[in-house]
């Protein structure tokens, strides 16, 4: 079944083009990774699906309902379709776990006491267990970029969206924010990436999709795209990579 | 020398041993410069011709004892005048603030409205303000009390503060990085809720020194309000000297009003710098 489908998709700032025609399909429980030099509109292309942009063509398809359509209300989509940041973006007036419960206590209108168990049961889940009260200046990285994976888990959302979110990590804590994403592929979440990581990408991805200038240049199961690109930029952008 | 200088606990490097000559020399310069420049005002203002006018004018030690107690009795006005002002300022400040960035096509004369507030009250000397709002209104012949300068005075010091509180509001609520609205929008939260439990809590504390110093001022402009006829401190003072034809209670209020406002700047001092060293 498709969940997320892309027909498309245009986005420009100004005369600046960052996503030039975009079609994407990504299935139930798929996990697909968008890899791409930087610039390449990978990015962009997230923040249009989570409707934080508005595109200029196209269309976006979420359970075959058009969620592009100009004057939407953006905020029922949003809260289908979880995000997650490059630089994590947690709320640093507010502790882990009042990161968590924001927003499932204002939109869903649940109260902290019915959340906290289940607050809890997911720090449990993540390795963050003792750490539910802290501020997030008082967590690393890899602990904050945790954090922000449950408090976006929390809206129970059907798709989720990863923004390079292991870039700006200590190379000694990418794995264990790589460990939830391997954890979530099996519970059968639905994920788009965008992502450096080539070796997580081609382990665990079920699909690759390689863009460069705001194009999808090749799309295929990861044995095709890392072990035989069809395409000539691909190799190159992989060979550069990969060095 | 050097014996003094290897006598302490541990043997002190090359690098302390320098930067202890480097402080005694400092300090042993500032001392000097310090003790010349106040020697010299000490021992030539005496010598002015006119000093000794200016001192019984102005230092009477006589005239200051007499009318302490009764300028501190008039500065209880200008506290109350402060303190009802205050959460008034803060409350239409904010309101201000957050009128002149609302997006609702129907609200747009409110937006309209924010920012020609904020433009006249800015622009306008706050005495003007209170002369115009404190003799204006109460001139329409309104009933008792609402004919009253305590109450219009203080209407026009609120409404040429929060023009000023507004903009401080607003410039705390620009520096709260656009990634925080993403993330908050992302997780499917109303504006409303983006701005009010994201965006304002991270705006208000980081404007809290730069307010602190509008309160300062504040405090010190309540004095303007002796223009249109309460009894504070000001017009205390101004009541002392015609009767004693001394200007020595006017160098009592200031003191009074410095005794309040250097430790209140001492304070948003601090919260200034330890709102620095968070950030760095």
């Amino acid at each position: 079944m498709t969940k997320l489908r892309l027909d498309g998709v245009v986005k420009r700032f100004g005369a600046n083009t960052v996503c030039d025609g975009i079609d994407l399909e990504v299935e139930a429980g798929q996990m697909v990774c968008l890899i791409g030099a930087s610039g390449a509109g990978k990015s962009t292309l997230l923040r249009c699906i989570n409707l934080l942009e508005p595109i200029e063509e196209g269309a976006i398809w979420l359970d075959g309902e058009d969620i592009s359509i100009p004057g939407l209300d953006p905020q029922p989509v949003r809260t289908r379709i979880g995000m997650v940041f490059q630089s994590f973006n947690l709320f640093p007036h507010m502790t882990a776990a009042e990161n968590v419960m924001l927003a499932p206590r204002r939109v869903h209108g649940q109260s902290r006491d019915e959340l906290m168990p289940k607050v809890e049961e997911l720090f449990r889940r993540f390795g963050l267990g003792d750490r539910l009260h802290h501020y997030p200046d008082q967590l690393s990285g890899g602990q904050q970029q945790r954090v922000a994976i449950v408090r976006a888990l929390a809206m129970r959302p059907e798709v989720m969206l990863f923004d390079e979110v292991t870039s700006a990590l200590d190379p000694q804590l990418v794995g264990e924010v790589l460990d939830v994403l391997r954890v979530l592929k099996e519970e059968g979440m639905t994920m788009v990436l965008a992502t450096h990581e080539m070796g997580f990408a081609r382990e665990a991805a079920d699909k690759v999709c390689f863009l460069k200038d705001g194009r999808i240049v090749e799309e295929g199961p990861p044995s095709q795209i890392f072990g035989a690109p069809e395409r000539e930029e691909t190799r190159a952008f992989l060979a550069r990579t990969l060095k | 020398m050097t014996e003094a200088r290897t006598r302490g606990p541990l043997p002190r490097t090359r690098r302390q041993i320098y930067e202890d000559r480097l402080r005694r020399r400092s300090l042993l310069i500032a001392g000097g410069s310090t003790a010349l420049v106040f020697g010299a005002l000490f021992l030539l203002i005496p010598l002015a011709p006119g000093w000794e006018k200016v001192q019984r004018v102005f230092f009477n030690g006589e005239v200051f004892a007499r009318t302490l107690p009764g300028l501190l009795e008039a500065f209880v006005l200008d506290v109350a005048i402060f303190a009802w002002s205050v959460p008034m300022i803060a409350v239409l400040g904010l309101l201000v603030a957050l009128a002149r960035d609302v997006s609702n096509p129907a609200l747009y004369p409110l937006r309209i409205f924010a920012t020609v507030f904020t433009d006249v009250f800015r622009g306008v000397p706050v005495v003007l303000t209170v002369y115009l709002i404190g003799f204006g209104i109460p001139g329409l012949g309104l009933p008792r009390p609402w004919n009253s300068p305590y109450i219009w005075g203080t209407v026009a010091l609120v409404l040429t503060y929060s023009a000023y509180v507004a903009e401080i509001f607003r410039s705390g609520i620009e520096s709260v990085h656009a990634s925080q609205r993403a993330a908050a929008q992302s997780l499917g939260l109303r504006d409303k809720d983006v701005m009010r439990y994201v965006i304002l809590p991270q705006a208000i504390r980081r404007v809290v020194p730069a307010q602190m110093n509008m309160l300062i001022a504040l405090q010190k402009d309540v004095a303007l309000l002796s223009f249109i006829g309460p009894v504070e401190i000001f017009r205390q003072a101004g009541v002392y000297k015609s009767l004693m034809a001394n200007f020595t209670p006017y160098v009592g209020a200031a003191l009074i009003f410095l005794a309040v406002t250097v430790p209140a700047t001492r304070y948003a001092d601090y919260l200034l710098a330890k709102q620095r060293r968070q950030r760095s």
